[in-house]
C-alpha cells in the first residue's frame, strides 16, 4: 500500500530523472549548435558563400601578332551576337518574327532557338545571330524600342589579314576541345579560343592573357541578384614576329601554282624573314568554326595545304648537299681546292655504274668547277675518299639531321645516314655505293627546306652556328646573335663561298641564267635536283628519257639555296618546288626574285615599328 | 473553498459577485507569471523571425502569428481560471472529441499527399496535434483515479495502452510518422511518472527492438528515404538531403553572433526552404548566431522548468501528471525540431513551438499551458472527492 507521500516521492524521483535527461538533451542541442556554428563555422560560411556566389569569367582579349615592322598578322575583330532573354519578352515567337524581318533566321536555326528557350529557365539568354557585322547590328539597334528583351553583345573574333600567305608560320585558333582542358576555368568558356597551330599555338599562354572575373550573388535557382566585384583581367601580350609581312606576301604570290616552300633568314641573327608553304589555306575559316566538309576537303587534298612543307616536308637535298661534302673533304685534308678529278659521265664501282647528270661528262673538274657545274662524278670520288661518317659529322654541324629548334609546334628531323645508323635502323651493313649516292645528296639523305636555309646561313655568316627563330626577343635591335663558331677553317669556307659565287656568276654555273642584274644585290648559291625516282630500263626502252616526260608525281624536285649580297652576305634562302624539275629552271629564278625583293625592301634592317599608323588605318577600316 | 448548503439564500447572491471578482483576482495572482512572460518572449522572437522571413514585412506571417498568439493567450489564462476540477471533469470528453476528429480526418480530411487537416475556413485544424494534449489529460485522469497501487495492474494499464495506441494508429495511417511517435512518447512518459514498474518498460523496449524490422517493412518509401537521408545526408545532396544540408550550412554560417536580424543570406536567397515553419530555428541561428539560439533554448528551459515546479508542487496526482505531461510534450516538440534542423534527427515536419508559423500546434500548446496554469492556480486542490 503506497502512501500519498511515497507516491509523491516516487513521482518526484522519476520526474527528476526525466528532467535530468531533458536537461542533458537540451545541453546536447546547445553543444551541437556550438559545433556547427563555432567549431565548423568557417567551413559553413564558405559553403554558404559558395552557394550564393558565382564567379563568372569573361574571355580575356587575345594578344595581337605583328610582323617585325609592327604590321598586323593576327588581330581581334569585333563581331556581334544577338541575344534574346525569354522572360523579358512577352511573346517570343513574335519577337523572333520581328528579328527575322531585319536579319533572317533560317527554319533550322529557329527550331534550335525555340528548343533552347523551352529547355532553359526564362532568365537565360539565347543567341539568335552570330558573327554579325556592324551594319547588321546598326539595323537591329535602330529598332530597339520594338525589340524589348533583345540584346546585342560584342564577341571578339580572330582575324588574319594576310589570309593564306602567312597561314603556316602564324597558325590559327580554334575552340577548346576535351584534350585541351586543364584546371583553368577560363578554358570552359564557350567563346574561348586557343592556338591550334603555328605561332598561335607555341605562344598560346602569352597571347591568352588573364580572364576578367566578376563575382555575382545568385539565389537558389541561379538567378543573378547583384554583382559584387569585378576584376578586369589582363589582355594577352602583343607578340612581334621576325617575319616581314610584305616579303612573305611576295614569296607566296611568287610561288603561284607550284607546291613547295620558301625560307628566307637573316644569317647573323637567325631571324626568319619568310616561311612560306604552298598551297596554303585561309586560317580565317577556322576562326568562325570550320565545317566538317571543308575540313575533310583540306585534310584529304593530295597537295596537303595544311602541311607546312618548310619545316615538315623531308626531301633529298640533291646537289645542294655538295658544299658539305666538299667542306668535309677540305677539313679532313682529303682533297685540296686544286685537286681535280676527271668526269667522263660515268663512275664504276664493282659491278655498279654511277652516272653524272651530264651523260657526256664534264671533263677535268676542280672543286670550284665541280660545284659551279654540279658535277656528280667529282663528288662520287670525294665522297668515296672522305667516307660517309665524316660527311655526316659535317652535315650535323651545319644543322642537318636534327631539329633546328624553331618555335613551331612540329618539325621534322630529316636524316643524315651513318654506318652505325644503318645498322641500327635497318640492320644492314653500309655499302660503299651508298656513300657515293650520299655524296650527291640522294639515297638516305633527307632535309627540310628550313634546314637547308640554316645550312646556307651558317656557311655564309663566317661559320657561326646560328639558330632560326620566329619571334623577336624583347628589346633587341639589329644585333648579331652571339652564335658559337661551327669550327671550320676560314679559308675552307672561303673556298666554298667562292664556288657558290661561281654557280650564279661563273661562265658555266648552273644558275647563271638566274643571276640578279643589279650588281649590289647579286646572289650566290647552289642548285639542286632531288630525284624522286630513277628512270628504269623499261621506260628507257619505251623512249622515256627525260624527267619531264614522267608523270608529275615522279618528276624531280627543284631546289635552290642562295645568299645575298655577294660581298657581305645578309640573307640566306632556300627554295623547294615539288616536282619542279631541274633546280636551275624553276627554283633558282624564284630564289632570285625573293632575294632581290628582300634586299630592296631591307627586310633584315631594323626600323622603328610602324605600329601606330598601321593599326589606326586598320581600325578605321574595320569600323567603316 | 467550502460549499454552503441550505438557507441563507438571500446572502449568497449579494456575496457571490464580490467573491467571484476576488476569486478571479486571487486566482490570477496564483498564475505562474514567469512562465507566461517566458512563453510570450518566445512568441515575440517568433514574430521577429517571421517578419524577417517575409523579407521585412508583417504580412503574411508575422501579424497573423501575433494575433493568434494573443487569442491563444486569452485561452491560456481563461483555462487557468476555469478551474482544475472542471478540467478534470472534461478530461475524457476532450479525449473523445479529439478521437472523433481524427476519425473525421481519415474520412474527409484535406492535405497534399497526407490527410491531416480539416478545413474550417478560418484555419485548418490538425486533430493529431490536439491529440497530444488530450491524451495527457485523459491518461492523467485515468492514473489519478486508479491511484498509485492500481496503476500497474492490467485492468488499468491495458486501457491506458489502448488510450495511447488507438490515436497513434489513426495518425500513423494518415500517414504521419512523426506525430504518431510523439504521441506514443508522451504517453509512455506519463506512464513512467505515474509509477509503472521499471521492468515493464524494459520489456516494452525489447519488444520494440524486435518489432523494428517488421515496422520498417510497413514504412512508406518516402519515410524510409527520410530515415536513410538522415543517417547520411550526402547521399542525395540535391534531393532529400538538400534540406538538411542547406539547413546545416545556413545555421553553421551564422557563427557565434549571427549575421544580423534580416541579414540571413541563405534564408533570403531561397536556399533554405520552409523557413517560416519547420526551419525557422535555422534562420534564427543564421541571423542571431549561437547566442540567439542558446537564448531561445534557455527560454524554453525556463518554461519547462516552471512547468516542473508546478507539477511537483501540485497536491493532486492529476495535477502533477498533467503539468509534467505538458512539460514533456513541449520538450518533445522543441527537441525534435531543433535536432532535425541540425541534422540530428530525420526530417519529420515538427514545428518549433511559438516560433514556427502554424495554427494548430501553437493552439495545442497554449491549451496545454493553460491546463498547467490551472494546476498552478488550484495547486492545493486534491480532487479527493473525485477519486473513485
Amino acid at each position: 500500500m503506497t502512501s500519498p507521500q511515497e507516491d509523491r516521492q516516487r513521482l518526484t524521483r522519476r520526474a527528476f530523472l526525466i528532467g535530468g535527461a531533458k536537461a542533458l538533451v537540451l545541453g546536447g542541442l546547445a553543444a551541437r549548435m556550438y559545433q556547427l556554428q563555432v567549431l565548423e563555422g568557417d567551413r559553413y560560411r564558405t559553403l554558404a558563400e559558395e552557394n550564393r556566389i558565382n564567379v563568372k569569367f569573361h574571355a580575356p582579349r587575345r594578344g595581337d601578332i605583328l610582323d617585325r615592322f609592327g604590321r598586323p598578322l593576327a588581330l581581334n575583330k569585333r563581331t556581334y551576337r544577338v541575344l534574346v532573354t525569354p522572360e523579358a519578352v512577352r511573346d517570343v515567337e513574335a519577337a523572333l518574327d520581328r528579328l527575322h524581318a531585319i536579319q533572317p533566321i533560317s527554319p533550322e536555326e529557329r527550331a534550335r532557338i525555340m528548343k533552347l528557350i523551352r529547355r532553359n529557365p526564362g532568365f537565360v539568354p539565347v543567341a539568335t545571330h552570330e558573327h554579325l557585322d556592324w551594319e547588321a547590328v546598326a539595323r537591329i539597334s535602330v529598332r530597339a524600342p520594338d525589340l524589348p528583351g533583345v540584346d546585342v553583345v560584342q564577341v571578339s573574333q580572330r582575324l588574319y589579314p594576310e589570309g593564306p600567305a602567312a597561314a603556316h608560320p602564324i597558325g590559327y585558333v580554334g575552340a577548346v576541345t576535351e584534350k585541351d582542358l586543364t584546371d583553368e576555368p577560363v578554358l570552359s568558356l564557350p567563346d574561348m579560343r586557343i592556338g591550334k597551330a603555328g605561332v598561335e599555338r607555341v605562344y598560346d599562354l602569352a597571347l591568352r592573357g588573364e580572364a576578367a572575373e566578376s563575382k555575382v550573388e545568385v539565389n537558389a535557382v541561379g538567378r543573378i541578384v547583384r554583382e559584387l566585384e569585378r576584376d578586369p583581367g589582363v589582355s594577352g601580350d602583343t607578340l612581334v614576329s621576325t617575319l616581314d609581312l610584305e616579303l612573305q606576301r611576295f614569296a607566296y604570290r611568287r610561288m603561284g601554282e607550284e607546291t613547295g616552300a620558301v625560307v628566307v633568314m637573316d644569317v647573323a641573327t637567325g631571324d626568319v624573314l619568310t616561311l612560306t608553304s604552298n598551297p596554303g589555306f585561309d586560317p580565317n575559316v577556322f576562326a568562325q568554326g570550320i565545317s566538317s566538309d571543308m575540313w575533310r576537303a583540306l585534310s584529304s587534298d593530295p597537295l596537303s595545304p595544311l602541311t607546312n612543307k618548310a619545316v615538315v616536308g623531308q626531301y633529298a637535298p640533291g646537289s645542294t648537299f655538295k658544299m658539305l661534302v666538299a667542306l668535309a673533304a677540305l677539313e679532313n685534308g682529303v682533297v685540296t681546292p686544286g685537286n681535280g678529278f676527271y668526269c667522263n659521265g660515268v663512275h664504276k664501282l664493282g659491278r655498279g655504274r654511277f652516272h653524272c647528270w651530264r651523260r657526256t661528262g664534264h671533263g677535268w673538274m676542280t672543286m670550284n668547277e665541280a660545284i659551279a657545274q654540279s658535277c656528280d662524278i667529282y663528288f662520287y670520288e670525294v665522297a668515296r675518299k672522305v667516307g660517309v661518317d665524316k660527311i655526316a659529322e659535317m652535315a650535323r654541324q651545319f644543322g642537318l639531321g636534327s631539329r633546328t629548334g624553331i618555335d613551331l609546334p612540329s618539325e621534322a628531323k630529316g636524316l643524315i645516314p651513318t654506318k652505325a645508323w644503318k645498322k641500327r635502323a635497318l640492320n644492314q651493313t653500309w655499302q660503299l655505293g651508298e656513300t657515293l649516292i650520299a655524296g650527291i645528296g640522294q639515297g638516305f639523305v633527307l632535309t627540310t627546306p628550313l634546314q637547308l636555309a640554316v645550312m646556307t646561313a651558317r656557311l655564309v655568316n663566317g661559320g657561326k652556328a646560328v639558330k632560326p627563330r620566329l619571334m623577336r626577343q624583347r628589346g633587341d635591335r639589329e644585333r648579331a646573335v652571339d652564335a658559337p663558331p661551327v669550327g671550320i677553317a676560314q679559308e675552307n669556307l672561303a673556298t666554298i663561298l667562292e664556288a657558290m659565287r661561281s654557280v650564279t656568276s661563273g661562265p658555266r654555273g648552273t644558275a647563271r641564267g638566274a643571276q640578279i642584274r643589279d650588281k649590289e644585290f647579286r646572289m650566290g648559291g647552289k642548285t639542286g635536283t632531288s630525284q624522286v625516282r630513277r628512270i628504269g630500263k623499261e621506260e628507257r626502252r619505251l623512249g622515256v628519257r627525260k624527267n619531264e616526260e614522267l608523270p608529275r608525281r615522279f618528276r624531280d624536285h627543284s631546289l635552290f639555296v642562295g645568299y645575298a649580297p655577294l660581298d657581305r652576305p645578309r640573307y640566306a634562302c632556300a627554295v623547294m618546288v615539288e616536282h619542279g624539275g631541274s633546280g636551275s629552271k624553276v627554283a633558282a629564278p624564284m630564289a632570285r626574285d625573293v632575294l632581290l625583293e628582300a634586299q630592296t625592301r631591307g627586310s633584315a634592317d631594323w626600323r622603328p615599328a610602324l605600329a601606330p599608323d598601321a593599326r589606326a588605318a586598320f581600325d578605321a577600316k574595320d569600323k567603316g | 473553498m467550502r460549499r454552503w448548503r441550505g438557507s441563507v439564500v438571500a446572502a449568497r447572491p449579494a456575496a457571490r459577485p464580490l467573491r467571484r471578482t476576488e476569486e478571479l483576482g486571487a486566482r490570477l495572482a496564483r498564475v505562474d507569471w514567469l512562465l507566461v512572460i517566458a512563453v510570450t518572449g518566445i512568441a515575440l522572437i517568433g514574430v521577429g523571425m517571421l517578419y524577417s522571413a517575409a523579407g521585412g514585412s508583417a504580412s503574411p506571417w508575422a501579424s497573423r502569428h501575433a494575433v493568434r498568439y494573443a487569442a491563444g493567450l486569452a485561452v491560456m489564462l481563461g483555462l487557468a481560471v476555469f478551474g482544475l476540477r472542471r478540467c478534470f471533469a472534461l478530461a475524457y470528453v476532450g479525449y473523445a472529441a479529439c478521437f472523433l476528429l481524427l476519425i473525421l480526418v481519415a474520412v474527409i480530411g484535406t492535405g497534399a499527399g497526407a490527410t491531416r487537416w480539416i478545413d474550417l475556413g478560418v484555419m485548418r485544424l490538425q486533430p493529431s496535434e490536439l491529440m497530444k494534449v488530450a491524451l495527457v489529460l485523459a491518461l492523467a485522469r485515468l492514473m489519478h483515479g486508479a491511484g498509485p497501487d492500481l496503476t500497474d495492474r492490467l485492468h488499468v494499464l491495458g486501457p491506458a495502452l489502448v488510450l495511447i495506441a488507438a490515436p497513434a494508429a489513426l495518425v500513423l495511417k494518415q500517414p504521419d510518422l512523426g506525430t504518431a511517435a510523439l504521441i506514443v512518447a508522451g504517453g509512455v512518459v506519463i506512464l513512467f511518472l505515474a509509477g509503472v514498474a521499471w521492468w515493464k518498460f524494459g520489456l516494452a523496449a525489447a519488444g520494440a527492438a524486435a518489432a523494428a524490422p517488421v515496422a520498417w517493412s510497413f514504412l512508406h518509401d518516402y519515410q524510409r528515404a527520410r530515415v536513410l537521408t538522415f543517417l547520411e545526408p550526402e547521399r542525395d545532396p540535391l534531393g532529400a538531403g538538400y534540406h538538411i544540408l542547406q539547413s546545416m550550412i545556413a545555421l553553421g554560417s551564422g557563427g557565434a553572433f549571427g549575421k544580423g536580424w534580416m541579414q540571413g543570406t541563405q534564408a533570403h536567397l531561397s536556399f533554405l526552404p520552409e523557413k517560416h515553419t519547420d526551419f525557422v530555428f535555422t534562420m534564427l541561428g543564421e541571423e542571431l548566431g549561437l547566442a540567439g539560439g542558446v537564448f531561445v533554448l534557455i527560454l524554453f528551459a525556463v518554461v519547462i522548468g516552471r512547468l516542473y515546479r508546478i507539477g511537483l508542487l501540485a497536491e493532486s496526482r492529476f495535477g502533477r501528471l498533467t503539468a509534467l505531461g505538458v512539460a514533456t510534450t513541449l520538450f518533445l516538440y522543441v527537441f525534435v525540431n531543433v535536432a532535425m534542423v541540425m541534422g540530428l534527427a530525420p526530417v519529420v515536419g515538427v514545428p518549433l513551438p511559438f516560433v514556427s508559423y502554424g495554427g494548430t500546434a501553437m493552439l495545442t500548446l497554449q491549451i496545454g499551458l493553460g491546463l498547467a496554469l490551472a494546476v498552478a492556480v488550484d495547486r492545493r486542490e486534491s480532487l479527493d472527492a473525485a477519486r473513485r
